[in-house]
């Protein structure tokens, strides 16, 4: 790894880059009040963040992004539209055995401005496509947004889109439930005996928080999820489709254009990400030489629900992305509680990039 | 030189610790008066006991202060992160077997398998405005067996003791614990979710890698496992998580 002033210096470079465009330069601050976080992320965090206590604020973490802190800011005030730039570590506790550090710089982009989504997000991709592709990063893409219209359109229950919508971010649990609700995967266990005669029965007393109509409440829920028809195979199929899509952006356009003939439903979401190929192409950059990935964004990126991007040296495959980034609406709408504010945006390690120049060097 | 070894100081656990290594040639006793933590092995040379609490012996195994220890499966896995680049399993030792598992109340009968138990979580938070809550003192375990399992929105909250009564106290709904025979769950009107347990744990000779082994110390050891019978070549690597 480079020295640490070296990264220093970098980071403050990267800010003064995104400042001379046009962005605002903001801070926040390293305690974040913990129950935000939690709510948003779930219990996961608490693996992935520093927790610690503060007599006053109670629970607290040492942030582990800036976004959420940037858009309270932002909602708390910030006039649209909004370009602002950030630059400061983030805290992450590391997973088993990846040995990546726990403390590193983010500079970060992000556009609050909802006129025109296709040239808000060509306009963060290209700042930083601008930015890396000369030390010969590549790009990697894919839209959320159009895998979450998919589901939304499957011809099926209310029930069960919303639980696949639910654990779109979570692949393996994803898949279980799709061959569930299309009849590939068996009943769970006991499914089948608590929907018989009888099945229901208990003599046991209802204790604790959770009481009998929510306990009656499912039992109705699972009868009719039962008794409703499976989803088709076909649509499982255009589902995978999308899943497995690898292409440039270019043929995934083609691919995706077609797939809306048979799935109406993503055909917004279709012509939003045609109007951002050709939002990108207008400021010179060729969707022809960009790789698109239907499934791009669903394990690490959980609040990205639109566009998605990354970029990677292709020479060190060891190396996490050196920057990421992405449409965050969901994001917003649940920090705003029923607002929601159009947010995109993206952020670089200077560390990696330094340490991808000076093996390349 | 001399080999640490950590041993349980209280309870069963010890009582079947000494036996084991009694019967295998290894005499193991306590000295001074029965409240006095210290003990020795006079048949061995080389070979320098270390009375602990069965939770503090990961973190020796972890720091290197002693060369081996004996403590359940479960304790090492949930105290430290990336056991197994601190510790390996020399070997189990057949007792203290105990399953970590999840319960919730029998009343309901909706839920049989974890998968129930996310679908619920889901409703429950949109019904009550907060996550279900799994109360447990094994969080690291349990939080790595919800995220492989693709379990969202629960919240684990903190229980150190009579973790089986935090439902009827309505400080939780449902909980992850050990047990053994499953009879205090019943008798609080829970039951163990369908499945795989989240951990079989049993007591375990434990090496560490952190510890200082020179050639004399590695001598010991080998001798050691020569008298309670270990084939040095089938040392496990303890990744078996």
């Amino acid at each position: 790894m480079p020295d640490k002033a070296a990264i220093r210096i970098e980071a403050a470079r990267l800010l003064a880059h995104f400042e001379a465009q046009g962005a605002v330069r903001v801070e926040a601050d390293i305690l974040q009040p913990a129950a935000t976080l939690l709510d948003l992320y779930g219990e996961d965090i608490r693996a992935r963040a520093f927790t610690t206590q503060d007599p006053v604020l109670g629970e607290a973490m040492l942030r582990p992004d800036f976004t959420v802190p940037v858009v309270q800011m932002h909602m708390d005030g910030g006039a649209e539209p909004a370009r602002y730039t950030y630059s400061g570590k983030v805290f992450r506790a590391q997973d088993a055995a990846l040995h990546r550090s726990s403390e590193y710089y983010q500079v970060g982009y992000e556009v609050f401005d909802g006129s025109d989504t296709a040239k808000a997000d060509s306009e963060v991709f290209s700042m930083f496509y601008n930015a890396l592709t000369p030390v010969g990063l590549r790009a990697s893409s894919g839209d959320l947004g159009i895998l979450l219209a998919a589901v939304k359109g499957l011809k099926t229950t209310d029930t069960r889109k919303s639980a696949l919508l639910r654990h779109i971010w979570r692949p393996r649990r994803f898949r279980a439930l799709l061959d569930r609700f299309s009849g590939r995967a068996p009943m769970p266990e006991g499914r089948e005996k608590l929907l018989g005669e009888g099945g229901a029965k208990n003599d046991a007393p209802v204790i604790g928080l959770r009481g009998q109509d929510e306990i009656d409440a499912r039992i109705q829920a699972l009868r009719e999820d039962a008794s409703a028809p499976l989803i088709s195979n076909q649509e499982v199929a255009l589902l995978e489709n999308i899943l497995n899509l690898r292409e440039t952006m270019t043929n995934g356009l083609v691919r995706l254009s077609d797939l809306a003939v048979d799935m109406p439903a993503i055909a917004p979401a279709v012509n939003r990400f045609e109007a951002r190929c050709e939002a990108l192409a207008a400021r010179g950059i060729n969707p022809e030489n960009l790789d698109f990935e239907g499934s791009y964004g669903r394990t690490t990126l959980e609040y990205y629900d639109g566009f998605v991007f990354g970029f990677y040296a292709e020479s060190r495959p060891d190396l996490p992305p050196v920057a990421t980034g992405g449409r965050y609406d969901a994001l917003t709408r649940m920090l705003g509680q029923g607002r929601s504010i159009p947010a995109v945006g993206g952020v670089i390690r200077p560390d990696l990039l330094l340490a991808i120049q000076e093996a390349g060097a | 030189m001399s080999v640490k070894l950590g041993l349980p100081s209280k309870g069963r656990l010890m009582e079947k610790t000494f036996d084991w290594f009694t019967s295998r040639g290894i005499a193991l006793s306590r000295t001074g008066s029965s409240r006095e933590y210290t003990a020795h092995a006079p048949g061995f040379d080389g070979l320098e006991l270390v009375l602990l609490s069965a939770g503090e012996v990961p973190r020796e195994l972890a720091a290197g202060r002693i060369h081996l220890g004996v403590t359940g499966s479960d304790l090492v896995r949930e105290k430290l992160a990336m056991w197994s680049e601190k510790a390996t399993e020399i070997t189990p030792m057949g007792f203290g077997h105990a399953d970590l598992i999840i319960a919730v109340p029998q009343a309901w009968v909706d839920v049989t398998t974890l998968e129930d138990l996310d679908a619920v979580a889901a409703a429950f938070r949109k019904k009550h405005g907060f996550r279900l809550r799994i109360a447990t003192k094994y969080h690291r375990l349990i939080r790595e067996h919800m995220r492989a399992h693709g379990v969202a929105d629960y919240q684990l909250v903190d229980s150190q003791g009579a973790t089986e009564g935090s439902i009827r106290n309505e400080t939780a709904e449902a909980i992850a614990d050990i047990t053994s025979t499953g009879e205090t769950l019943r008798a609080n009107h829970l039951k163990i979710l369908a499945g795989e347990p989240v951990h079989r744990s049993q007591a375990i000779l434990f090496k560490s890698r952190m510890a200082n082994w020179d050639a004399d110390n590695s001598k010991i050891l080998t001798a050691l496992k020569s008298q309670l019978g270990i084939d040095a070549n089938c040392a496990q690597n303890g990744d078996d998580t």
